[in-house]
């Protein structure tokens, strides 16, 4: 009893040594993102874009078959950590990626970290791990939340706004994006609201607003919100007073789809489009929309990016996901085709990247979609990595 | 800040604090009558903004889908109070507040598993989606017009039944004394079943108007619910009147907080403190309200019980 104890403990021992020096013989992925709540067409897109990617590779992640389990982080800090503790502990995934809202992503961070499991994010990119909280374990296949509002201000600069007044939810992100903003648009503003994450009912708002004489107005809400709130600032006339510009975010098919015909002409900025030019987008978008039957968004063509990443990353790692300095090196040469175009990372792991302008119009086909006006920054690095110290 | 923003302001207040009074005058009489704390008073909001949303989408109207969420709703209320809510009159609070809230639980899950998880779509009527000019140079969304007016006339009807029918006299008893109004030969039973179904259809309403202006979600009910409970608390339990003052005063503080607010933040602290600061400060102030009521009224503005 006792020498066959000791024999099956020096058995587990010998097979968890070999474990680390062979390759693995297949790669879990955590997929926690938001799939409820008005946030969810968000988390779903992610999430099929992600899968579409596994399915292009057929299923597999690197040349081993691919395992992703996706959870809902339910938009709560609280339940996004529970899952992602049973994720990190139970499933002992390789990678974590999916959440789209910085304020879970600030939650769930620390926990991945110290497990020194890779999260890969398809979204969310708060300014807290761009600067001096930059951590190897971190990499982000989509955008630093600021970057985005950097080229929207310097549109909005541009085209010769005097008045603008901003408009973002109270969390993280929230702050980044018109931080973003305002570091590239020099005028006057009229007003800077911060709302509840989960507000729905912008009349208060939107009285504020036609009172702030503001001549163009820029919001980033996400998702629900931003249907909403476009929806709102329609049936107010208050179309007719100012210019509404967003971020890619509000004003992307998920959006679209549910606002309609009064989403025509307005301006946003993203770091892709879908009718971008290259081989692996065109491949991408035929796909998406024959799987799905929609155009993707950012947010799937994100998720279809760290899925790229991973399996790029593996392969040039062959395969060991154990040898997590030989990962890191992988992951950090960014060995994939963005559906973007040219794509590296910066010392902070955050993109270094081109930043478009989309307007929202009726296409050749009779739907209302976006469409790529050009190119706002090129080869753009955030405004936090100086900050990174980036531990080796 | 002008006379015009002033005004719009008023408007939203009102047209917040009516979609509340919907939902307190329900539970506060639930509450105030049947001595019942029902949690599960936002599941009936939930559900009917579903229902609403889900038969206007198949007959393409809104009315119609209007008309027969309230009343599948209201039926859902009586299958509700027959079957489990009735059981729980006679337990003590405790007992009351586990079961509802396990009624929650469930009706959340249950919307998941027929809707799904994600918000669904719902249009407000064509008619109503753009904007009206009040006055010259002062336009309002029409649909937010047409809830405080819809509002306004159930407030209305619901003030015709309570002081001028000879049911509104037996609830007007039942919350002032229930033991009085039941030896004075009510109908107890029938009139609880009655008065949960109203609720129950005022929920339906409150959801159905909301429902193109916010979402229809799962766990809608529970945020608005909280509210419901402020405006009854600090209107005074079993009391219409407390309710619809309450929900009016909830509705003008939470306006008025989130526009002054941080303008008042803005002029003392300068605007980043007023980023920071403003918006938690003015989400918190219908609380601090509530409060103060409780510490000057403990029995709220308009107590029914002498």
């Amino acid at each position: 009893m006792h020498a066959s104890l000791r024999l099956m403990t020096a058995a587990a021992a010998l097979a968890c040594l070999a474990g680390t020096a062979q390759a693995a013989d297949k790669i879990k992925v955590g997929l926690l993102t938001t799939l409820s709540g008005p946030g969810s067409a968000l988390g779903v897109d992610i999430r099929d874009g992600f899968e579409l990617a596994v399915k292009h590779s057929g299923g597999q992640l690197g040349g081993l078959p691919a395992e992703v389990i996706v959870a809902d982080d339910q938009m709560s800090p609280d339940a996004a950590k529970q899952t992602a503790d049973r994720l990190l502990k139970r499933e002992k995934v390789d990678f974590m990626t999916g959440i789209v809202f910085s304020n879970i992503m600030l939650a769930v961070g620390q926990p991945v970290f110290q497990s020194k499991t890779f999260y890969i994010s398809a979204n969310a990119g708060p300014s807290q791990y761009a600067g001096a909280q930059c951590n190897p374990y971190f990499f982000s296949a989509s955008y630093q939340n600021d970057t985005i509002d950097e080229a929207a201000g310097k549109v909005v600069q541009a085209r010769g706004f005097k008045k603008v007044a901003l408009l973002a939810p109270n969390y993280p992100a929230g702050r980044d994006h018109l931080a973003g903003f305002k570091r590239f648009y020099e005028g006057e503003v009229v007003m800077e609201d911060y709302t509840q994450l989960n507000q729905l009912d912008y009349g208060a708002e939107l009285s504020k607003l036609r009172a702030s004489g503001a001549d163009a107005v820029f919001v980033f809400l996400p998702g629900g919100l931003g249907v909403n709130f476009i929806k709102q600032f329609v049936g107010a006339g208050l179309n007719q007073e100012m210019k509404l510009f967003a971020p890619g975010f509000s004003a992307d098919e998920d959006v679209i789809r549910a606002v309609g015909e009064p989403m025509l002409g307005i301006f946003n900025t993203s770091q892709w489009a879908h009718d971008m030019n290259n081989a692996a987008n065109k491949r991408f978008v035929t796909d998406f929309e024959k799987e799905y039957g929609r155009l993707p968004t950012m947010y799937a063509s994100q998720g279809y990016d760290a899925a790229r990443l991973i399996d790029g990353a593996v392969r040039k790692a062959g395969g060991k996901v154990e040898d997590k300095a030989a990962l890191r090196a992988a992951l950090e040469a960014a060995p994939f085709e963005s559906v973007r175009g040219a794509f590296k990372f910066d010392v902070n792991h955050y993109p270094v990247q081109s930043y478009y302008l989309r307007e929202v119009v009726k296409d050749v086909k009779g739907r209302i979609t976006n469409k790529l006006v050009g190119p706002v920054l090129e080869n753009h690095a955030d405004a936090y990595a100086g900050e990174c110290k980036m531990p080796s | 800040m002008n006379g015009i923003l002033v005004l719009e302001q008023l408007l939203n207040s009102l047209q917040f604090g009516l979609m509340l009074f919907l939902l307190a005058a329900g539970l506060t009489l639930v509450f105030g009558i049947m001595d019942m704390i029902n949690l599960a008073h936002g599941s009936l909001y939930m559900i009917g903004a579903y229902l609403v949303a889900t038969i206007a989408g198949a007959s393409g109207s809104f009315w119609i889908g209007l008309a027969g969420g309230v009343a599948a709703t209201a039926l859902a209320g009586v299958l509700l109070e027959c079957t489990v809510v009735r059981r729980l009159y006679r337990r003590d609070h405790l007992s009351q507040v586990l079961g509802t809230f396990a009624i929650l639980l469930m009706a959340n899950e249950g919307v998941r598993m027929i809707w799904g998880s994600q918000p669904i779509p719902m249009a407000m009527p064509a008619e109503l989606s753009g904007p009206v000019e009040l006055l010259p140079g002062f336009t309002y969304p029409a649909y937010r017009l047409f809830i405080i007016g819809a509002g306004l006339a159930v407030a209305l009807l619901l003030y015709v039944l309570v002081t001028r029918t000879r049911m509104g006299m037996q609830v007007r008893a039942g919350a002032s004394n229930r033991e009085m109004a039941q030896a004075m030969g009510a109908d107890v039973r029938r009139l609880f079943t009655a008065l949960f179904a109203a609720g129950a259809g005022l929920c339906a309403v409150a959801g159905g108007l909301l429902g193109p202006l916010l979402a229809v979600q799962v766990g809608m009910g529970e945020s608005i619910l909280i509210l419901a409970f402020v405006v009854i608390v600090i209107g005074g339990i079993g009391s219409i009147r407390g309710a619809l003052l309450g929900a009016l005063l909830v509705g003008l503080v939470d306006t008025a907080g989130r526009t002054v607010v941080p303008i008042l933040f803005g002029m003392l602290m300068g605007p980043s403190a007023a980023a920071t600061a403003g918006p938690a400060v003015a989400s918190i102030l219908i609380y601090v309200l509530m409060a103060a009521v409780l510490f000057w009224k403990p029995q709220g503005l308009f107590p029914v019980h002498g």
